[in-house]
């Protein structure tokens, strides 16, 4: 069975599945409930400064639904804890003290001054704490304060604060990172120069989830109004991954490790946050739906998949993915696939046709010889991969290499020779 | 011995449980799910086997995004009998039967609740969503009042010609009314259809006014500028044996319109030993539903094999979990009585030959009964209906029509069970009913599109 024990930053935990800064982190009462169910560590609820923040106290959360109620998206406006900071203070001490096997990293969100850091930061670490997350991420109500987001978008606030939190501390420092950014690099870099031990991403993006059929305003609301709050959950994850991926892959940022957060349910989920170049996880929104039982499953899941894989050990998952992760411009265009319909399989829905009909490359039959039969035609096939995508039968369109011969579509011989844009006659700035 | 039939084998109690709906309709969170696993599909197979083309994929799409008005609509404007139909329809032989989920996990998308799901919300609440046409000045005169005739006038009503429904019974609907088993169509759901169908105007429904008696087919057509005929089958197909008239044989169909409109179902007289001949729908309902007024021993004895019963397998299931006993290959030869009732009935086995005909084997086996119910089909009662056998070219000892359901005269139009060629059930019916008033509409307006003229 392979070893799902973790070391990050030289922290250890018997698993690589922490829970993130969020209501599931919020009090003692819930992380001693995780750590019983098996969570390997916790990023405690971000605190703050003195007096503590204020709630509001109409509703904080709103999911997107899938039509069987699944929840597959999920916002908040949550802030960051709303109790007193030494109540904060001493349940950690006390978490830590029985539960010394565990990660308990503390996450801050300070004012940008660097008396306030020079004063908690000493003060936070005391409790025991494994490390530091620096929060530069919420993006709703604190970033309207200066702090949150509003830090996490300027990577030049990213590098002073974190410089402070290096200065004033002696464990680890993780900044935390927001994807309310169109380029992920800048802040990844800012953090590295400021000496950051490591980066952990993404907290949740700027969302409205939708509005109320009967009142016409936006929902959730408060008295009537409401206000923009943080995405994620499942939906969030594919934007995570892109950002993780970005990160590790480009060469001056690929040496930072990664905490992956975002859209984790199942252990599949963590197998691409893994390979993409995370190493460890953190969850948020699968606790808030499903609770701490879903621990289970990422565990002996990712276990079993690890064993599958021949790999005794999760750093061995670690950034697998990443060398496949390339620019547009370096994709083989010589390669050629075509869709094919395994007729065994196939359930006659006729779903593929309508859609290469309707928007595709008219490739797909509907009926051969007066017969209801879907087909597809490699004369027209494009090789998009739209049929896969939609057909209702796992398995039953897949895309097919050809290897050699004549691209019925294009009349041209199949060339196992690797050309990409850079190279392509078509490109008014190729390499020669 | 003499014969047990008595009324009261059950309490209140028990009967009520026994006629409970027999398919409950979906609560939303059901049917939400269920609407999920519709997969749109393309030239959906369920749309071409439903007889009146009710777009499914379109209609379950918007069950799923709460658009349940525009569902209803998107049904009951193919099928104005949508509510009714998504209750009694055979939808595992229509619809549900080439449902591409069939294939993939043997389940198909259960149709025929969704489609319930969508309109009983809109009949219930009585919301129209019809208008009735600008008055076209034409009148039509549309005889009976079951599915076939309301279909009609329906859809008459929306093209803007003034309707008036002859019906013989007493209540309008057919055998909506008077023959569906009642644990198919509870809490009256036949008169609140009704009651909705008619609620778009421009009909005027005439009860307890027959064709033969009251009217004959040429006052009629003298009167009205066309007539559509949906009188139905009146008439249950004989044994043809001996003594048929003798107490204790009755007509199926017969007792379940008493059973469906008993006051109070414990006080219809119940056989203890049930014995019912006939292999389709009719036989099921009969035997099922005595069985459920609390007969001790129902038999359905039909001449033929499991595979030639009209009844799809579903139904012979259902019979079976109902505790009723099929026994297949069994011809009646001989009613056996005690001189005054029957007390059972002599059957000869049968087997098909080579050539798949049914041949007599001269083997016999006699089976007791206190009442023994005929349920082998039925006809037109010609001989009631006055002109109206000799107006028209028949086939079959039915109607004749061609595909816009036209008869052999110019300005009559007919439909359902009372025409040759279909499938007597109450969704073809409909069709039946909805074709005629667009092709009566086209002749009506004097286009050239009436293709029967
Ligand atoms: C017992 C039984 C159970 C059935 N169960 C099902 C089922 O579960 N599912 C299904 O799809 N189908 C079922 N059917 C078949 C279905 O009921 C019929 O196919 C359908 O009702 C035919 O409709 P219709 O309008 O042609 O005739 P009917 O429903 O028979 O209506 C005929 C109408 O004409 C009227 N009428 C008759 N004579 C005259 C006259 N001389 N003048 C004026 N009016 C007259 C009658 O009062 C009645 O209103 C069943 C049939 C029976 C007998
Ligand atoms: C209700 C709620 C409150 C959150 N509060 C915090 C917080 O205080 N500090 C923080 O760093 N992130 C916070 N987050 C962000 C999560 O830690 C996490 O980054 C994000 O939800 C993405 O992970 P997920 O898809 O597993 O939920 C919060 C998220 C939610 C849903
Ligand atoms: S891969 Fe694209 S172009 Fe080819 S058949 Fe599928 S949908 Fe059509």
């Amino acid at each position: 069975m392979a070893d799902l024990s973790s070391e990050f930053l030289g922290i250890k935990s018997p698993n690589p599945f922490w829970l993130a800064s969020a209501p599931p982190t919020d009090k003692a009462y819930n992380v001693n409930r995780a750590f019983e169910a098996g969570w390997g560590g916790a990023v405690w609820k971000t605190l703050g400064e003195d007096p503590h923040v204020v709630n509001v106290n109409g509703p904080r959360y709103a999911a997107n639904y899938g039509n069987d109620r699944r929840v597959i998206g999920f916002n908040n406006i949550e802030l960051i804890t709303d109790r007193p900071l030494d109540v904060n203070l001493k349940e950690m001490r006390q978490i830590k003290r029985d539960w010394p096997d565990r990660a308990l990293v503390a996450s801050v969100m300070l004012a940008m001054e660097e008396k306030v850091w020079a004063r908690l930061i000493p003060m936070i670490e005391d409790t025991g704490i494994d490390a530091f997350e620096l929060n530069f991420g919420c993006p709703h109500g604190m970033s309207e304060r200066g702090m949150g987001a509003a830090v996490g978008q300027v990577p030049e606030y990213i590098q002073m604060a974190t410089e402070w939190a290096r200065k004033y501390a002696s464990v680890p420092v993780i900044v935390k990172l927001t994807p309310n950014v169109t380029n992920i690099l800048p802040p990844a870099r800012a953090a590295k120069a400021a000496g950051a031990d490591a980066v952990s991403l993404i907290n949740t993006i700027n969302s409205i989830m939708r509005v109320d059929y009967d009142s016409l305003t936006m929902y959730p609301s408060t008295d009537g109004m409401g206000s923009h709050g943080g995405y994620c959950g499942p939906g969030a994850k594919p934007i995570a991954l892109h950002m993780i991926a970005e990160i590790a892959r480009t060469p001056d940022t690929a040496d930072i490790p990664i905490s992956g957060i975002g859209g984790i349910t199942d252990w599949r989920d963590a197998v691409d946050h893994l390979a993409l170049g995370a190493h460890n996880v953190q969850v948020c929104t699968a606790v808030m739906v499903y609770g701490f039982k879903i621990i289970d499953d990422l565990l002996d899941g990712l276990s079993n998949f690890l064993d599958e894989k021949g790999m005794t050990r999760v750093s061995d998952l670690v950034g697998k993915a990443v060398p496949s992760v390339t620019d547009w411009q370096y994709l083989n265009l010589n390669h050629i696939e075509k869709a094919s319909i395994n007729q065994h399989l196939c359930i006659s829905c006729g779903r593929c046709h309508v859609v290469c009909e309707d928007v595709s490359h008219q490739a797909i039959t509907h009926s051969v010889a007066g017969k209801r039969h879907f087909e597809v035609l490699d004369e027209a096939c494009v090789g998009c991969n739209l049929c896969v995508s939609i057909c209702p039968v796992e398995g039953c369109i897949t895309m097919q290499p050809l290897t050699g011969g004549v691209d019925p579509r294009t009349g041209k011989p199949v060339s196992n020779e690797k050309a990409d844009w850079t190279m392509h006659p078509a490109n008014p700035l190729r390499e020669r | 011995m003499h014969a047990d039939i008595e009324s009261g084998r059950l309490n209140a109690a028990e009967i009520e449980t026994n006629f409970l709906d027999m398919h409950p309709p979906l609560e939303r969170p059901e049917a939400l799910v269920e609407a999920d696993r519709c997969y749109f599909c393309f030239d959906a197979p369920c749309t071409r086997a439903c007889p009146t083309g009710i777009d499914i994929p379109g209609f379950i799409q918007k069950i799923r995004s709460n658009n349940t008005k525009g569902s209803a609509q998107t049904i009951l404007s193919e099928n104005i009998m949508g509510g009714m139909c998504a209750r009694v329809c055979p939808t595992e032989e229509l619809c549900e039967e080439v449902c591409v989920r069939t294939t993939l996990e043997g389940q198909p998308v259960q149709i025929g609740l969704l489609q319930r799901y969508a309109t009983d919300a809109i009949i219930n609440e009585r919301l129209q969503l019809f208008q009735r046409g600008t008055a076209s000045g034409k009148s039509v005169a549309v005889v009976g009042g079951g599915p076939a005739s309301l279909s009609c006038a329906h859809r008459l009503s929306m093209l803007g010609h003034q309707v008036t429904v002859f019906d013989a019974a007493g209540k309008p609907g057919g055998l909506n009314e008077y023959g569906i088993a009642a644990y198919k169509t509870t809490h009256d759901f036949a008169q609140t259809e009704v009651g909705y169908i008619l609620s778009i105007g421009g009909i005027e429904l005439r009860s307890k006014q027959a064709l033969g008696r009251d009217f004959s087919l040429a006052s009629l057509r003298e009167e009205y500028d066309a007539v559509f005929l949906g009188f139905g089958m009146g008439g249950v197909n004989a044994l043809g044996m001996q003594d048929e008239e003798i107490e204790g044989v009755v007509d199926a169909v017969e007792y379940i319109a008493k059973l469906r409109q008993a006051e109070n179902k414990a006080d219809l007289p119940v056989g203890r030993r049930v014995l019912v001949i006939g292999g389709g729908m009719t036989a099921i309902d009969i035997a099922v539903q005595n069985k459920r007024l609390g007969s001790e021993e129902v038999t359905i004895a039909y001449r033929r094999g499991p595979e030639q019963m009209g009844a799809s397998q579903l139904e012979q299931d259902f019979a079976r979990t109902s505790g009723v006993v099929t026994r297949h290959w069994l011809a009646p030869e001989r009613l056996l009585s005690d001189g005054q009732r029957v007390n059972g009935v002599r059957f000869e086995y049968t087997r098909l030959d080579e050539n798949q005909k049914l041949q007599a084997t001269g083997e016999y086996r006699e089976l007791a009964a206190d009442i023994v119910f005929k349920a082998i089909g039925q006809n037109v009662l010609w001989g009631t209906l006055g002109d109206t056998e000799e107006s028209l070219a028949l086939e079959a000892g039915r109607i004749a029509v061609n595909e816009q359901r036209k008869t052999s005269l110019e300005d009559v139009w007919a439909g359902g069970d009372c025409v040759a060629g279909g499938q007597d059930l109450t969704v073809a019916a409909v069709q039946d009913g909805k074709l005629a008033a667009l092709d009566i509409d086209r002749f009506l307006r004097g286009s050239q599109n009436s293709l029967g003229a």
